[in-house]
């Protein structure tokens, strides 16, 4: 819908007629780069808006051109000048077309690589000419020579540019009898980077990268020839925050992840589309995950956030999720005596003693690592007892790329919601005054370790009602009277409003062990028991309701976030 | 030995007389000719299709074969001991009912079979009843109840399938059966077995045994065919044609159930070799030696005895030996068969031979 | 097609030549068994089959000549496997590095389970280093589930040695010896 309202009101934009693979086309004359800058179009690109693709490894729309790889060659040509300068005509009256071929051989084709050649006014591009396919053919060959064939080994199987090009452009066999050059295998780039240099096709993809995004120049290419390789600047590591992006763009095995590294192989992972909580960015990732075992993130496209990259300190915090410790049992204690409970009984008991307890006694303590809808429905509770809510900062170091310094994925989201004022954590000395002077004899706590801010274990002690949601054990877990075992993000659906007040919703990757059940679905029965009002049993009627609701929301519904999510005005 | 039974009453003797020979034929005779005639059923096929069949069970616990005479023993343990499972949708009275109402009338049989000559003063025949053969085709009729009732009960396709097909069948072809026997009383004039035995003393010509094969043959062809489809044996096996129906009938059935089943098909099968040798192969008598007049000694009822199982074994071995010469038949040929040609041929044998004992007859009256 | 229905004479219509027929055969049969004793029984515990070449046994996985696991762990079979009885666990980062130089990963853990398996053979087919073969076993028994699931280390000393002819990473490891610029590493 918005993206229809853009269009419209965009001005027209000069385009150039082509012809790609003999069908006419019209393409717009200037495309932005891998800045955003608007430089002439490409063959390449002018070939995929035609909805053909063109094969390559060096070329990446979110990196500087270098065209060396030489796989998106096609053969094309041009309208023929005569010596008027005036277009040649065939005779019946279509312009003539030059081939391009070489100078001194007018029978071979001299094919172009169309990452780089801007396309001119009545060119014709042939993508799957018998020239084009030889030419790929070719160039897979060469690029083939030294590279070790060792695919079952290798981490990147499967997802591999090289096997998939040998497959669809490539031949079976290779004319070249000598001894392959080897070079070194496993070197050890940085702390997250393994590099081995018999796989590189050499496309500087890795090299650009670095210098130009991460802005962290440290790679290059060393020796010469045959011999070329991928290396550190002498005496550096390849160690800053963006390095496993090289991974990703990296078209072969050469540059893996040592996280990765033979862990799985890539065809079993069963993805899920989700978002990094490790700051108030929000990139959108892919969760990759095997029979409940996550087993990486992997950035996932948004031009209005993170575009293709992340950061490698996001990509790696993951391995809580399975951890052994997770809280997996709904444990109901009284005094001494602790027992496991059912959800039914737990929310019935919990939400008479709310109902009973007195306007002004209860103190919500919400976290802004929850999603939109769960902090919508415990401002419900709160409306409805009167409580005081708040939410707890979380603030780091951030830098000019990605990482953000607010480290909660939905501090707006609090703030949206009500939960929390434009300062998160302010409420919270409020609370443990109110608590040290008996006023509030109920807490309720989602997702935070409140002994570490400001409300000590002396305090719990003196709550009548301590009830704790939460994924990991605490010491506030260990004081609650109800403990809630809760959902990593990955294992819920939900929404989470970013630092720049991007509403983005999230899947479910993996099941959550034992008893631990998505927060909102609790969350909801206590709005029903406490409030009597009966909501959305589904988390897209849930958002829809809350959109409804929360006045930043309004007009954005489940359907509408899509993959990619929607601004709202914070 | 038998002094204190000779004290007792007349109707006492006959009770206590009928009840030893009851136990004695069941448990001494028929029982284990039952399991036996398994084991060799199961024996002969393996041979007829190049196989070895079961050769392994001897006696437990210790390495004697005995050429796998331990097999229906086992097979008896199996049975016993195997779940008795019963489906949730069967109807639970009738699916109890079947596999007794089958068993019973198939032993029943057996009580008007004279399977010797005398045993000291004792006829060798449970019960001499004077209307002896109405009495066979009364309880055999009996025994499709049985396996109807099975179809019923199972309340699945299969056995319902199955039920249906014996009902009809055996109703058709007990009709050509009954019909089949009809000369065999108007020659006899009596209806007791015992009495029709004893018509087939001496010989034929001279050489000829003077047995009812040689004067009735087309009654003895239609009867043989005849008790092939009551018995449910190839090529009329179509209640249980695995091939079609899994195993009709008795398909929801298992363990001792299942057992029983199998039971009263081959005491069924024994039971029509008797009758086939009592009705036209002179029973027990063999026309040299004397042997043809009641036994004298004790040795001479063992040794009718004897005859009289060695000609069943002949027919028992046949009805094993039919299953792999012929292939089933299809049902409307079965039908077409039963009615059309058995019912209307019996007819017509039963003319024959009433003009024929008429004009023979009525000749030496006059 | 209609198959004309053959017409039978009066004389094949009475069924006395197929009964006659019947008996002629299983006659013979029972002659054949009994008095010549050529049934086609095999006493199966004390005779044992010979299994025919490019029969397909129970899976099994195979050391080189030197006696190192041939398996690099690529878990192809297991995912080509039809009924799932694989389970290979890859070595991570940190695992034992492969018995042979140069072939930098074999798997940690290698678990077919032998009651899922249906010895189809795809493993067989699809391995790329030729480390698992269907082999002549054939009775496999086992008193209880857990047994049945064979690991590496049984499935390897089942499997024996496969002298193939192919030996990539050798190959591969004196070629880059002979190159003095690039040693390979040597884990």
């Amino acid at each position: 819908m918005s993206n229809a309202a853009t269009t419209e009101t965009k001005p027209a934009v000069e385009t150039i007629r082509i012809k790609v693979d003999g069908r006419e086309i019209d393409v717009p004359k200037m495309m932005p780069d891998w800045q955003g800058k608007m430089v002439p179009t490409t063959m390449l690109q002018a070939c995929q808006i035609a909805g053909g693709e063109v094969p390559h490894y060096c070329y990446h729309p979110k990196l500087p051109i270098a065209g060396n790889c030489r796989m998106c060659l096609v053969e094309f040509g041009t309208p023929a000048m005569g010596p008027d300068r005036k277009p040649v005509m065939n005779e019946d009256g279509t312009p003539k077309i030059a081939k391009s071929v070489l100078p001194y051989e007018p029978t071979t084709p001299r094919g172009a690589i169309a990452c780089a050649t801007p396309i001119s006014p009545g060119m014709e591009i042939y993508p799957n000419s018998a020239a084009t396919k030889q030419m790929r053919e070719a160039v897979l060959e060469s690029l083939l020579i030294n590279h070790p064939l060792d695919c079952p080994i290798c981490d990147q199987a499967g997802e591999c540019k090289l096997q998939e090009y040998s497959v669809e452009h490539g031949q079976a066999e290779s004319k070249f009898v000598e001894p392959k050059v080897h070079k070194p295998k496993a070197v050890d780039l940085g702390p997250r980077i393994m590099l081995d240099d018999e796989r590189c096709v050499l496309c500087t993809r890795c090299i650009r990268f670095t210098k130009d995004i991460a802005g962290d120049d440290k790679l290059g290419i060393v020796n010469r020839g045959s011999y070329n390789t991928i290396a550190t600047y002498p005496g550096t590591k390849f160690d800053n925050n963006y390095t496993l992006n090289t991974v990703d763009i990296c078209p072969v095995g050469a540059l893996t992840s040592k996280d990765f590294r033979f862990q799985m192989r890539v065809w079993f992972l069963k993805e899920a589309k989700s978002l990094c909580t490790s700051c108030g960015t929000g990139c959108n990732i892919v969760v990759g995950q095997r029979e409940n075992k996550v087993y990486r993130y992997e950035p996932r496209d948004n031009d209005a956030v993170n575009g293709p990259w992340m950061c490698d300190s996001g990509r790696l915090n993951y391995k809580w999720i399975g951890r052994a410790d997770r809280l997996s049992q709904l444990i109901k204690k009284q005094g001494d005596k602790a027992e496991r409970i059912s959800w039914t009984a737990a929310t019935k008991e919990i939400s008479d003693k709310l109902r009973a307890a007195a306007a002004g006694s209860v103190a919500i303590i919400a976290s802004a690592r929850q999603t939109n809808e769960e902090l919508y429905l415990l401002k419900k509770v709160a409306t409805k007892t009167g409580a005081l809510t708040d939410s707890v900062a979380r603030n780091g170091a951030g830098d000019k790329l990605l990482v953000n310094a607010d480290k909660n994925p939905n501090s707006n989201g609090a703030r949206l919601t009500g939960i929390a004022g434009a300062e998160l954590g302010a409420n919270i000395a409020k609370i443990a005054e109110g608590i040290k002077g008996g006023t509030i004899k109920t807490l309720i706590v989602f997702g935070e370790d409140v002994t570490k801010h400001g409300i000590g274990i002396d305090l719990l002690g003196k709550l009548e009602l301590l009830v704790v949601s939460d994924i990991l054990p605490s010491k506030t877990t260990e004081a609650a009277h109800y403990l809630l075992p809760g959902c990593a993000h990955v294992e819920k659906r939900g929404s989470f409003t970013n630092v720049k007040g991007r509403v983005q919703k999230f899947m479910k990757a993996v099941e959550a062990p034992g008893d631990a059940r998505a927060e909102w679905e609790f969350l909801h029965d206590l709005v029903h028991n406490v409030t009597g009002q009966n909501g959305f049993v589904s988390i897209e009627g849930l958002f829809n309701q809350m959109a409804t609701e929360v006045p930043a929301f309004n007009g954005v519904t489940w359907a509408s976030l899509g993959d990619k999510g929607v601004t709202v005005q914070i | 030995m038998f002094d204190w039974i000779n004290n007792l009453s007349p109707g006492m003797q006959t009770a206590v007389w009928a009840t030893i020979k009851i136990l004695g034929v069941l448990f001494l005779a028929v029982l284990p000719m039952v399991s036996y005639y398994v084991m060799a059923e199961r024996r002969i096929s393996a041979w007829i299709q190049d196989r070895v069949g079961p050769n392994r069970v001897g006696i437990p616990l210790t390495k004697i074969k005995l050429f796998g005479l331990g097999q229906p023993a086992a097979d008896a343990v199996k049975a016993i001991l195997k779940e008795d499972f019963m489906p949730a949708h069967v109807r639970k009275v009738y699916f109890w009912l079947a596999p007794m109402l089958t068993l019973i009338p198939a032993f029943m049989v057996l009580a008007v079979i004279p399977f010797g000559s005398t045993l000291g003063a004792q006829k060798m025949v449970i019960a001499d009843l004077n209307v002896g053969i109405l009495y066979t085709f009364g309880i055999v009729s009996l025994g499709v109840y049985g396996i109807v009732l099975a179809g019923y009960a199972a309340n699945s396709k299969y056995p319902f399938l199955g039920g249906i097909r014996s009902s009809a069948q055996l109703v058709s072809y007990e009709l050509a059966m009954g019909m089949s026997v009809v000369p065999v009383f108007m020659l006899v004039g009596d209806l007791n077995l015992s009495s029709i035995i004893g018509y087939q003393q001496g010989t034929l010509l001279g050489f000829l045994p003077n047995w009812l094969i040689f004067k009735l043959p087309f009654c003895f062809i239609i009867f043989l065919i005849s008790a092939f489809a009551e018995t449910n044996r190839l090529p009329f096996d179509l209640p249980e044609s695995e091939t079609e129906l899994v195993a009709g009938y008795n398909t929801e059935y298992s363990s001792m159930k299942f057992a029983m089943f199998f039971m009263g098909e081959y005491t069924n099968m024994i039971a029509a070799s008797a009758m086939m040798v009592t009705l036209f192969f002179g029973g027990w008598t063999l026309p040299f030696a004397g042997l043809d007049q009641p036994a004298t000694t004790i040795m001479g009822g063992f040794l009718h005895i004897g005859i009289f199982i060695g000609k069943m074994l002949f027919f028992m071995v046949l009805f094993i030996w039919v299953r792999w010469m012929l292939p089933r038949f299809r049902y409307d040929q079965l039908m077409d068969l039963g009615w059309r040609r058995f019912v209307p041929f019996a007819l017509a044998n039963i003319l024959f031979y009433a003009v024929y004992i008429w004009a023979t007859t009525s000749g030496a009256a006059n | 097609m209609i198959v004309k229905r053959p017409e039978l004479s009066w004389w094949e219509r009475i069924y006395l030549p197929a009964i006659l027929g019947g008996f002629k055969v299983t006659g013979k049969h029972f002659y054949r068994t009994v008095f010549q004793r050529k049934s086609v029984t095999m006493q199966y515990p004390e005779q044992k089959w010979t299994v025919p070449e490019g029969y397909r046994g129970a899976p099994y996985l195979v050391k080189d000549p030197d006696g190192n696991t041939k398996c690099v762990s690529c878990q192809l079979c297991e995912f080509v496997c039809p009924p799932k009885a694989i389970k290979i666990t890859p070595p991570g980062p940190d695992g034992q590095v492969a018995d042979r130089v140069n072939a930098e990963k074999m798997p940690k853990e290698f678990e077919i389970n032998m009651l899922r398996c249906i010895f189809c053979g795809f493993c067989q087919e699809v391995c790329p280093e030729e480390a698992i073969f269907l082999q002549k076993d054939y009775s496999l028994t086992g008193l209880s589930r857990g047994e049945m699931i064979y690991n590496k280390e049984k499935l390897l000393n089942l499997g024996g040695v496969h002298n193939g002819p192919i030996k990539k990473w050798e190959h591969k490891l004196k070629e880059a010896e002979e190159q003095e610029s690039f040693p390979v590493k040597q884990n």
